[in-house]
């Protein structure tokens, strides 16, 4: 009865977009009138506001940039171009200038590590910078240039994809014709036909999808929601960018049939802030859909068939690519992960049941139905059939986007984008797995070495403990908070590498980080936790030179601490002094 | 709203390989409670629906997997462990990490003796949280017009937010941050829409002493209060006493103050007659106390006071981590550097200025800093003893109690399992 009087809160944060957009911050008084619209408590909308990176409190200048802080940029000549900025702006990291025009911020990876340093000004997308594009970037701006003007259009460089009958995602799709199938089938034989294809979980869970949407078709209810998980919030990962940008299609496409399968009428597109620039280009092909009655009421002359599609954007939160992370954050709620008592094909979206499914996974679907169920089984491997998107970066020849069979031999894969001289190779993000020398006659497929799609390659010229270091900030600045063994346990061994890095670390040290990730990794409340020491552990079994080399084993001096440094400033002072007096 | 429930089917579960039979779809905590099975809970509240399942201390391995009991609900079939050692260490180590995160001063706490963490803590024997402290900024809020918020003690189990709202239903309590930073905040204008009772009831609903309300302090009198009894009934372990190295063989122990201002030798001595006693066992070498000035053996222990604030304190304390077979340093400024260490904050060359020419002890018309070869060289920080060397053992407090040093050094010693007694800690 009170929902009547109050606006649905699941337009809150589209709301605090738009004053974010226009005043570049959300003030007090901006708060105040948004809780009273929504019958909120002031304070709950300041828990909301805070929890997401990219809503300011504080006036975040005219023009808000974003430079990316992720090991690929960092390797890539952030320093330098962090310079650059600071000096043309003449304020520091994480400041507004003084007559409000810029603000300059830090932030996780943005999806371009294909094209570092990249950064984001008013979300448009500035890629290869070095400190002369910066200047030039700045006094255009400075001369009224307008950012979507003068900003790069960042087009997947696609490196390779299988031969052309064994191409599944990366190749021309022939738009609506997957909707041909739901003319003539009923959900059940779509349902049957996913779940023959063994369509997984490309978020890299693995989870039957085929199963998931037959749950979900069970759960009677008057609604029913289709997510597509456009979160890809993985730092190294820009598969899903390639596909909205690529063959959008293809994932609308992949939707409705979604939708149609499990009897869903409403389908969002949780899409991460950072890739904003992507939302013209997606209205665009919703609306040409909408256009062919492809989506709205009665889908392609299906009688009852209603369903439409509208793009939720993040606000810069990673944990919100957990599922039940990202259905708070479109209800208008701070991003923090549930307690699995149900799952969203039971209770999701508003309660209702709910698909949340990856951008790669719904694209799949059409794909399918194109090539044939039977084609596309044959390839890939038996647990993971079809085709496989990477996005490859860091040392290596050929950066970008990979369609790869699944079962290709990994020292295959590796030659092919031109690794010459692979050391760590860290495969699905910072909280996937680290690999060595060892690894590299793996096959890339689920059952071996599984992959959600972020590869980094790092050759022997890079120092692992401070890559380490670089993952383990990212996770404690995107700790959601709500439980201690990964809000305060990430802090603490984020403390321990500083420790490893600065020399101060022992051997009791190297066993504290194994038994502490151990709890964090089995007491956290999500995927976040759970697997954010992975990358670590991993380091310290395939590399254990690199630790043993700072940890102080036989030795009770430490080697960090150096007396003649210590004394250095006062014998200058003195030396100063004494010749004053003289 | 209550309504009635059909008792619903019995199905078999185990739990530690016990087998018990339960209603099927009910909480997993309640069901190990009611067959005798004690799962520690912190955020579990059972009105909360659906559970909070923030603390993450009811952690228990379900068929082989690590889930928090308080979210799961039987099922024909389970297998749930509880009290492994690996399990039992996992919810030791998020009450440590608790304490470690926020700042507990269970003494000085209204909430003492009411306290669900502190009763847990004693509960599980804690005594020293294996994690350094994380000092992170935390306010205290008293501007609520009943209620104070205490953030140094709050553990964001969250019961506050989801239980207490006013009667248009908004929330009073709200989660702002995140991460690290993440902190629970009031709303004024909701705060002040609550009546005396419920304010009260949000006081009592919070496990620890983070929500107050103004004037309701220390209600129940010292032995009535909640966990009096079960904390006197702790006795902590000690393992069996080893034999003297050598039956003639004194102890030799080494004692030194670097840059401190010896309160915590002065606290070394007030162990008094016993120190009669210890010269039984222990024979000092270099020491302040027998005022020999350079190591004539080799010592077992070495006890540190202060931190480094020159070259000559770096050069002793290396000595002694040369001639000692244990380092143990005492007292806050060995620890952390201490009162000397506020310089760290000011640049060095200030601080030369503001002690021998600007202060307003100098003499009128100074010009000298003093600097010669004899005159140890200041080093641009003060710095912690473990940052120069190696330390075995720390002894915190401004000054620790004499006692407690030579209990540790005894127990060290000895070779004896470190145990403090649960009166000796327990302040209030």
């Amino acid at each position: 009865m009170e929902a009547n009087q109050q606006i649905d809160r699941s337009k809150l944060m589209s709301v605090l977009w738009k004053i974010q957009a226009k005043k570049s911050c959300i003030e007090h008084d901006d708060i105040t009138k948004i809780a009273n619209e929504f019958g909120l408590s002031r304070m709950e909308v300041e828990g909301v506001v805070t929890f997401y990176h990219f809503y300011h409190r504080t006036h975040a200048g005219k023009y808000t940039i974003y430079l990316n802080d992720s090991i690929i940029s960092r390797h890539a000549g952030y320093d330098a171009v962090k310079k650059a900025f600071e000096q043309e702006l003449g304020i520091t990291m994480g400041n507004v200038s003084k007559d409000g025009m810029f603000g300059l911020f830090h932030t996780a990876c943005i999806g371009l590590s294909d094209f570092e340093p990249a950064c984001l000004i008013n979300f448009k997308p500035f890629i290869n910078l070095t400190p002369k594009k910066v200047k030039q970037i700045i006094s255009d701006i400075k001369n009224g240039k307008k950012p979507k003007n003068i900003c790069d259009y960042p087009l997947s460089k696609i490196q390779y994809t299988p031969e052309k009958e064994k191409t599944v995602f990366l190749k021309p799709y022939d738009t609506f014709s997957s909707l041909k199938f739901i003319e003539n089938n009923s959900p059940e034989d779509l349902i049957e036909l996913v779940k023959k294809s063994k369509l997984a979980g490309r978020g890299g869970a693995f989870f039957p999808t085929g199963l998931k949407w037959q749950f979900c078709r069970q759960n009677k209810s008057d609604v029913k929601y289709i997510v597509c998980n456009a979160d890809e919030g993985e730092p190294g990962t820009f598969k899903d960018r390639a596909l909205l940008q690529e063959h959008p299609e293809t994932l609308i496409e992949g939707m409705i049939l979604a939708a149609y399968a499990v009897g869903a009428s409403i389908g969002a597109i949780y899409l991460r802030a950072e890739y904003r620039y992507l939302v013209s280009d997606l209205e665009k092909v919703l609306q040409t859909y909408r256009d062919n009655n492809s989506l709205g009421k009665d889908i392609n002359g299906i009688i009852g068939f209603d369903f439409d599609i509208y793009i939720h954007l993040g606000a810069g939160a990673y944990v919100c690519g957990e599922e039940t992370a990202l259905l708070h954050s479109m209800e208008g709620k701070r991003g923090e992960p549930g307690t699995k008592e149900f799952f969203p094909v039971e209770k999701g979206f508003k309660n209702k049941p709910t698909i949340v499914n990856n951008v790669e996974t719904l694209c799949a679907v059409p794909r399918i139905l194109e090539m044939g169920v039977d084609t596309w089984l044959s390839l890939g491997t038996e647990e993971s059939p079809g085709t496989k998107l990477l996005s490859v970066s860091g040392d290596c020849g050929k950066k970008g986007i990979y369609e790869i069979e699944w079962g290709m031999n990994f020292r295959e894969f590796l030659e092919l984008i031109e690794a010459k001289d692979p050391y760590m190779i860290q495969f699905s993000g910072p909280s996937g797995d680290c690999l060595s020398e060892i690894d590299f006659d793996r096959d890339i497929c689920k059952e071996d070495l599984s992959c959600g799609g972020s590869v980094m390659v790092f050759n022997k010229s890079r120092d692992l403990l401070y890559i380490l270091k670089n993952f383990s900030d990212f996770f404690v600045e995107e700790s959601c908070g709500i439980c201690v063994p990964c809000r305060t346990g990430n802090f603490l061994l984020n403390k321990k590498i500083e420790k490893l890095i600065l020399g101060h670390a022992d051997k009791k040290d190297a066993e504290d980080i194994k038994s502490w990730s151990h709890i964090i990794k089995t007491t956290s409340r999500c995927g976040l936790g759970q697997m954010s020491s992975n990358s670590l552990n991993d380091a310290m079994v395939k590399f254990p030179e690199v630790f043993e080399k700072s940890l102080l084993e036989n030795t009770d001096f430490n080697a960090a601490f150096s007396l003649e440094d210590a004394v250095k400033e006062y014998d200058q002072i003195i030396n100063e002094i004494s010749s004053d007096y003289e | 709203m209550k309504y009635l429930q059909t008792m619903n089917k019995l199905i078999n579960i185990k739990i530690d390989g016990k087998s018990i039979q339960a209603e099927e779809g009910k909480n997993l905590v309640d069901v190990a409670k009611e067959n005798g099975v004690y799962i520690p809970t912190l955020c579990y509240f059972r009105e909360i629906n659906p559970t909070l399942g923030t603390c993450r201390i009811c952690t228990v391995k379900l068929n082989g997997k690590h889930t928090t009991s308080c979210t799961a609900k039987v099922s024909e079939g389970m297998d749930i462990e509880v009290n492994t050692p690996e399990l039992l260490d996992n919810r030791k180590a998020i009450i440590e990490m608790l304490y470690a995160e926020g700042n507990h001063f269970c003494p000085s706490c209204e909430k003492s003796g009411n306290c669900d963490m502190q009763n847990l803590g004693y509960d599980m024997g804690l005594t020293v949280t294996r994690y350094p402290h994380v000092f992170t900024d935390k306010m205290v809020d008293f501007t609520p017009k009943r209620m104070i918020m205490e953030s140094n003690r709050c553990i964001l189990c969250k019961r506050c937010v989801e239980e207490v709202k006013t009667k248009d239903g908004k929330d009073v309590f709200s989660f702002v941050q995140r991460g690290v930073k993440t902190r629970v905040q009031i709303d004024y204008a909701e705060e002040e829409k609550l009546s005396e009772s419920e304010a009260l009831r949000a006081m009592a609903l919070c496990p620890v002493g983070a929500i107050l309300v103004k004037g309701m302090i220390h209600e129940q009198p010292f032995g009535d209060r909640k966990y009096d009894l079960l904390g006197n009934d702790i006795l902590p372990i000690v393992k069996d006493k080893k034999v003297l190295k050598g039956e003639q063989e004194k102890f030799i122990v080494a004692t030194t103050s670097l840059a401190g201002c010896f309160g915590c030798h002065m606290s070394l001595l007030d162990i008094d007659t016993d120190l009669l006693d210890i010269l039984d066992i222990v024979e000092f070498n270099k020491s302040p106390l027998t005022d020999i000035k350079n190591f004539s053996k080799r010592c077992h222990v070495g006890l540190i006071e202060g931190g480094c604030a020159n070259a000559e304190n770096v050069h002793v304390l290396r000595e002694f981590r040369k001639k000692c077979d244990i380092l143990i340093g005492f007292g806050e400024c060995a620890i952390m550097g201490g009162i000397p260490a506020m310089r760290n904050f000011v640049p060095l060359k200030e601080c030369l200025e503001e002690s021998y020419l600007n202060g307003i002890t100098s003499e009128v018309g100074a010009d000298i800093i003093p600097g010669h070869e004899d005159i140890p060289k200041l080093l641009n920080n003060v710095y912690p003893c473990n940052e120069i060397v190696k330390i075995d053992y720390y002894i915190p407090g401004c000054p620790p109690n004499a006692e407690h040093i030579w209990k540790v050094v005894k127990n060290i010693l000895l070779d004896e399992e470190f145990s403090i007694a649960h009166n000796e800690f327990k302040y209030d």
